[in-house]
C-alpha cells in the first residue's frame, strides 16, 4: 500500500505545524519521521491517519485521495505512544474491538473472531496474558496489546506515533528489533515517528528527518548519517563537535575565532603551551588585517602585530575575521578526532586538557576541554590511547581528520 | 517509637482529630439525631400517621417527580457540556466553564426570582405563555426549571476534571480501529467516566430532592399541588406540627444517608475496577 501526501500544510494559531510537506512511502515500506518535539512529525502522522486535518495538501492512500475520508474507513493501524488501551477491557477484548464493531454483514462470526486474537496475541508474545486488564502488563507487553489490536483489522497501512517512547532504555531496544522483525514478516507498510536517531537507524528502510515543519532530507540510514545535505541532519543524526570556520578566497576552511582567542592566549607573555599560533603564521595578511579593524595602530613588526593581536577583544576578533572570508559550521563526529601528543606544523590543531576517558569497548570515548571551556568528544581505538600513553589531565592536541562544512 | 517525618507530637495529632470529630459531632451528628429524636417523640404511630397524611404524600410524589426529571436532563446536559469542554476546542469554552459554576455562586432565592420575573405574569414571555395556556410558574415545569437550574453544575463538574485527565487517545484508538460515533461512546467514554457519572447523578439528586431557596419562590407553596418536600416540612413548622414536621424532615435525612451508603458501597464494591481505571 503506497502512501503520497502532497505539499501538506497545516498551522495551529501562528504556529506552522507543517508547511508544504510532501512525502512518498512505497508499498512494502518501513519509514521513520525522525525530528526533534515540534518538528510536525507526530502532526503528519496523524493527517495521513485522519485524526488531524491538514489546511492544504492531499493525502493520497494507493493512489486514492483520501484527504476527505474519515479516519474509520482509511483502514489504517495506528500505534498511539501511550498504547490508548481500553482500560475496562481485558487484552482479549481490546484485541477483539476492531473486530466486533463492523458493520453486521462484514463482522466475523464470533468463533473466528477468537481465533483470529487468539493467533494475534501468539505473533505479540501474550496469549497467556488473554484475560487479564491493561493495568496489569508492563508497558512493554502493553504496547504489544496496542499492536496486536491494531494489526486486528488487517490495516493496509500501520502508523506508529512514538511506540517506544514511554519505555525503559532495554525493553526500548528489544521491541525495537521486535517490530523490525515483524514488519520483515508481514511487510505491512509502515510509518513510526520517533525523535530517537538510533532507534530511526536501527529499525527503518528509510528516514525522513524533519524540522520546524519541514523535510530536511529523505534517504536510507546510510545517506542520511553519511550524507547528510545540511547541518541540521548533520546534527541530529549524532554525536558530533562544532566549531565555528571561515571559508577563504580559495575555499579552503580554517578554524577560527574560538581558536583564535586560543592563539590569542598563547601570544600572551607567558605562553602555557607550546603549540605553534597557527593563526598568525599562516596568513602574512594579518597585519593589515588587524589595522583594519584598529584604525591609526602602528603596526611595524611581528612582534607588535602578536602584542596588539594579544590585546584585542572579542568583538574586534570577529570583525578581523569577517575580513578573511565567510564563516562556516565546522562538524566532526567523535570517531573523525585525531589526538596527538606531538602536533606537526602541517596541519591547524586545537589545544586542549583530557577530561575523562571512558574505556568501555574497543573504542575509548574522551572527553576534551578547549581553553575556552567546550567539550570536544572523541572516540579514539584503545590500542592508541595506550600507545601514546594518554590519561585524565594531560595537554593534548586534537585535530578533526574529517569535517562537514554547512554554511 | 519512630514516627514518620510528616507525623505531628500526640497531643498535636489529639488535637486535629478533636477539632474534625467535634465539628462532625455539633454540625451534622447532633442535628441529624435531633430530627429523627423530634420526630419519634409521640411514638410510631404519630410519626406514621405524619407520613400517611395525604398532603405529605403529595409532597413526596412531587419532589420524586421533580427529581425525576431534573435528573437525567442535567445528566444529558452535564454529559454534553463536559464532553464538549474536555475533548475538543470552541469559541465560547470558557465561558461555558463558567457559566457551569454560577448556580454555585448565585443565591437558590434569586435563581428562583428570575424565572418567575421570566415567566411569570406580567412579563412578555409569561403572557405569551399564558395566552397559550402554559403554566410555569406556581406549577410543575417551574419546579423543574428551578430544580436544574440549581443542580446542574453537578454531573458536569464531576466530570469535566476526570475526562480532561483521560484526554481523547482512546477514542482515537476507537475510531482509527473503525467504530461510530455512538459505539465509541458506549463501549469506551462512558466506561470509563462511569463512576465520576453516577457519584454525579447521586449528588445531583440528593440536591434536587433538597433544593428549597429556588423551588421556593417559584411553587406558590399549594398544597398539595406545588408543594415539594422542603417546602412541606417548612410549612407543618410554622404551623407548630413539629412531629410532622420532622417525621417529613426525616424522609430527606435517610435520603441524604442512603445517598452517602451507596457511594461508599460503589468505592467498597469495585475498588479494584476503580484502582485498574485510575492507574
Amino acid at each position: 500500500m503506497a502512501i503520497e501526501a502532497r505539499n501538506i500544510c497545516k498551522t495551529f494559531g501562528d504556529f506552522a505545524a507543517l508547511d508544504k510537506v510532501d512525502l512518498t512511502v512505497g508499498d512494502g515500506e518501513l519509514v521513520a519521521l525522525l525530528g526533534p518535539s515540534g518538528s510536525g512529525k507526530t502532526t503528519l502522522l496523524r493527517i495521513i491517519a485522519g485524526l488531524e486535518y491538514a489546511d492544504a495538501g492531499r493525502v493520497l492512500i494507493d493512489g486514492v485521495e483520501a484527504s476527505r475520508m474519515h479516519a474509520r474507513e482509511r483502514n489504517v493501524g495506528f500505534v498511539f505512544q501511550h498504547y490508548a488501551l481500553f482500560k475496562h477491557m481485558t487484552v482479549f477484548d481490546n484485541v477483539a474491538f476492531g473486530l466486533r464493531v463492523r458493520p453486521r454483514p462484514v463482522r466475523p462470526p464470533p468463533a473466528e473472531i477468537t481465533e483470529r486474537v487468539m493467533a494475534l496475541l501468539k505473533l505479540v508474545h501474550l496469549d497467556k496474558f488473554h484475560d487479564r486488564y491493561p493495568s496489569q502488563l508492563s508497558g512493554g507487553q502493553r504496547q504489544r496489546v496496542a499492536l496486536a489490536r491494531s494489526l486486528a483489522v488487517e490495516p493496509k497501512l500501520l502508523l506508529l506515533d512514538e511506540p517506544f517512547g514511554a519505555l525503559d532504555a532495554k525493553v526500548r531496544k528489544e521491541l525495537r528489533r521486535w517490530l523490525r522483525r515483524l514488519h520483515d514478516d508481514i511487510h505491512i507498510t509502515s510509518i513510526f515517528v520517533t525523535h530517537d536517531q538510533e532507534e530511526a537507524m536501527e529499525v527503518s528502510d528509510r528516514v525522513v528527518v524533519m524540522n520546524h515543519g519541514r523535510i530536511e532530507q529523505v534517504g536510507t540510514p546510510e545517506q542520511v548519517y553519511h550524507q547528510p545535505t545540511n547541518g541540521f541532519v548533520y546534527d541530529f543524526l549524532g554525536n558530533y563537535n562544532e566549531f565555528v570556520g571561515w571559508k577563504d578566497e580559495n575555499g579552503d576552511v580554517h578554524l577560527a575565532e574560538d581558536d583564535l582567542w586560543e592563539a590569542q592566549q598563547q601570544a600572551a607573555p607567558s605562553p602555557v603551551l607550546t603549540s605553534r599560533p597557527h593563526w598568525l603564521s599562516r596568513y602574512p595578511e594579518l597585519t593589515n588585517a588587524i589595522r583594519k579593524v584598529i584604525p591609526g595602530l602602528p603596526l611595524p613588526t611581528q612582534a607588535a602585530s602578536n602584542r596588539a593581536f594579544a590585546k584585542m577583544t572579542r568583538s574586534q576578533m570577529r570583525a578581523l575575521l569577517a575580513e578573511r572570508g565567510i564563516p562556516v559550521r565546522v562538524f566532526a563526529r567523535p570517531h573523525e578526532m585525531f589526538i596527538t601528543k606531538t602536533p606537526d606544523d602541517a596541519h591547524e590543531y586545537i589545544p586542549v586538557d583530557v577530561i575523562h576517558i571512558n574505556p568501555a569497548g574497543s573504542l575509548a570515548k574522551i572527553e576534551l576541554q578547549r581553553k575556552n571551556g567546550t567539550i570536544l568528544q572523541a572516540e579514539v581505538p584503545k590500542t592508541i590511547i595506550d600507545s601514546l600513553a594518554i590519561k585524565r589531565g594531560d595537554h593534548v592536541f586534537v585535530r578533526p581528520k574529517n569535517v562537514r562544512v554547512f554554511e | 517509637m519512630r514516627r514518620s517525618p510528616t507525623s505531628e507530637s500526640l497531643w498535636m495529632r489529639a488535637l486535629l482529630m478533636a477539632v474534625g470529630l467535634g465539628f462532625m459531632a455539633v454540625l451534622v451528628l447532633l442535628p441529624m439525631a435531633a430530627v429523627f429524636a423530634e420526630a419519634f417523640r409521640h411514638g410510631w404511630v404519630a410519626y406514621r400517621n405524619a407520613l400517611e397524611d395525604p398532603l405529605a404524600l403529595a409532597a413526596v410524589r412531587l419532589t420524586l417527580l421533580v427529581a425525576a426529571i431534573a435528573v437525567p436532563l442535567n445528566v444529558v446536559f452535564g454529559l454534553a457540556a463536559s464532553w464538549a469542554i474536555a475533548k475538543f476546542d470552541f469559541i465560547g469554552k470558557r465561558l461555558l466553564i463558567t457559566f457551569i459554576d454560577l448556580p454555585f455562586s448565585v443565591s437558590p432565592v434569586i435563581s428562583g426570582l428570575i424565572y418567575v420575573l421570566l415567566f411569570g405574569s406580567g412579563s412578555l414571555l409569561g403572557d405569551w405563555l399564558s395566552d397559550h395556556d402554559v403554566q410555569i410558574i406556581f406549577a410543575v415545569p417551574g419546579l423543574v426549571i428551578a430544580t436544574m437550574f440549581v443542580t446542574f453544575p453537578f454531573v458536569a463538574r464531576e466530570l469535566i476534571p476526570l475526562m480532561e485527565e483521560q484526554g481523547t487517545e482512546e477514542e482515537e484508538a476507537a475510531i482509527m480501529l473503525g467504530a461510530n460515533g455512538w459505539r465509541t461512546f458506549f463501549s469506551v467514554t462512558l466506561p470509563n467516566i462511569k463512576w465520576g457519572l453516577l457519584y454525579g447523578v447521586l449528588l445531583c439528586n440528593a440536591r434536587a430532592m433538597g433544593e428549597f431557596g429556588a423551588v421556593s419562590v417559584v411553587s406558590g407553596h399549594i398544597r398539595g399541588l406545588t408543594n415539594t418536600i422542603p417546602l412541606h416540612v417548612e410549612i407543618l413548622y410554622n404551623e407548630y406540627n413539629f412531629v410532622a414536621a420532622f417525621a417529613v424532615a426525616s424522609i430527606l435525612t435517610l435520603l441524604a444517608v442512603v445517598t452517602l451508603l451507596l457511594k461508599s458501597l460503589i468505592e467498597f464494591k469495585f475498588a479494584p475496577e476503580i484502582r485498574a481505571q485510575k492507574g
